[in-house]
């Protein structure tokens, strides 16, 4: 597969979108590891939702 | 389970749960299919190759306005029906279109330059979706600015309305004034002008990019539903100390 003379400007594009999925993906992720590990803190420190559930409890 | 159902952000939770490895799964999957086709499809005979590009950025341009689109349906669901998933799915759904339209305006430059000669050009099209960007960008600080979450939903939601007039804006840019930018080539009356080549990777490119905008909206909005969570939890724990 040859790219010809504008082959900077198609891989700068993909690689481009490649890392802007990747660091959306991650940011996700972290951010749910976040949520659930505070919620784990609370339910450590023996605090309960209104419906009696464990804080920990994501369903 | 019932549309009416989903209003419960626990019931949402379990669902999610379900849906995300196999919503994750299909989208890998179809990426790799695009990619693949994209990679195979033969050169434009004035593009060139720079036609590859177009498989990231029609794609990247299109979610740009639909996410929009579907935050503008959550806004009338925290206005009008004060849907309790309204505002999450529109906070969640924002830095995602934000990072859809970054792409589809940095792409699209890339594009420019070897075929238009520039990298930008303040015609009607690439200026209302740079608007675009600065209003995700906007919403976005609004989000973090208000610190209790009902205010900022209504002012959120207000603004997110006022934006969708650039919509239309966005899409009859090309056809209400001499743009640099060219006309719709897939959705246009009389059907697409592009050769199957290019509309077929095109496609299921797009196809991939809305599945992994579903996906990583699901997986955003859990995360917003835990942050509220945490949130209720945290005053609670407040009140229990204080009393």
């Amino acid at each position: 597969m040859s790219l010809g003379p504008y082959a900077s400007f198609i891989l700068t594009s993909y690689i481009l979108a490649t890392v802007v999925v990747l660091i959306l993906i991650a940011w996700i992720a972290i951010d749910y590891r976040r949520q659930k590990e505070r919620l784990r803190e609370l339910d450590a420190a023996g605090i309960v939702r209104r419906s009696g559930r464990s804080a920990v409890d994501i369903r | 389970m019932t549309p009416i159902d989903l209003a419960n952000p626990t019931r949402f939770l379990t669902l999610t749960a379900r849906l995300l490895p196999w919503l994750a799964a299909l989208t890998a999957v179809l990426l790799l299919i695009g990619l693949y086709q994209s990679a195979i499809a033969p050169d434009d005979y004035q593009q060139g190759a720079t036609v590859k590009i177009m498989f990231i950025h029609v794609p990247n341009a299109w979610l740009s306005m639909l996410v929009w689109g579907v935050m503008s349906l959550a806004a009338l669901g925290t206005l009008v029906w004060r849907h309790p998933l309204a505002d999450v799915a529109a906070k969640a759904a924002a830095p995602i279109g934000a990072s859809f339209t970054f792409l589809a305006l940095v792409t699209g430059s890339l594009w420019g330059r070897p075929m238009w000669g520039t990298y930008w050009e303040w015609d009607a099209r690439l200026t209302s979706v740079l608007i675009l960007f600065l209003m995700y960008l906007g919403l976005i600080a609004l989000w973090r600015a208000v610190e209790d979450p009902s205010r900022a939903a209504r002012a959120a939601a207000i603004l997110t309305l006022v934006g969708a007039i650039n919509l239309p804006i966005i899409k009859f840019s090309v056809d209400w004034w001499n743009t640099l930018h060219q006309p719709a080539s897939v959705m246009r009356m009389g059907g697409p002008s592009l050769d199957r080549a290019f509309l077929i990777p095109l496609l299921v490119m797009a196809l991939a990019f809305s599945l992994l905008f579903l996906t990583l909206h699901l997986a955003a909005m859990r995360n917003e539903i835990l942050r509220r969570r945490v949130r209720a939890l945290q005053m609670m724990q407040a009140s229990q100390r204080s009393a």
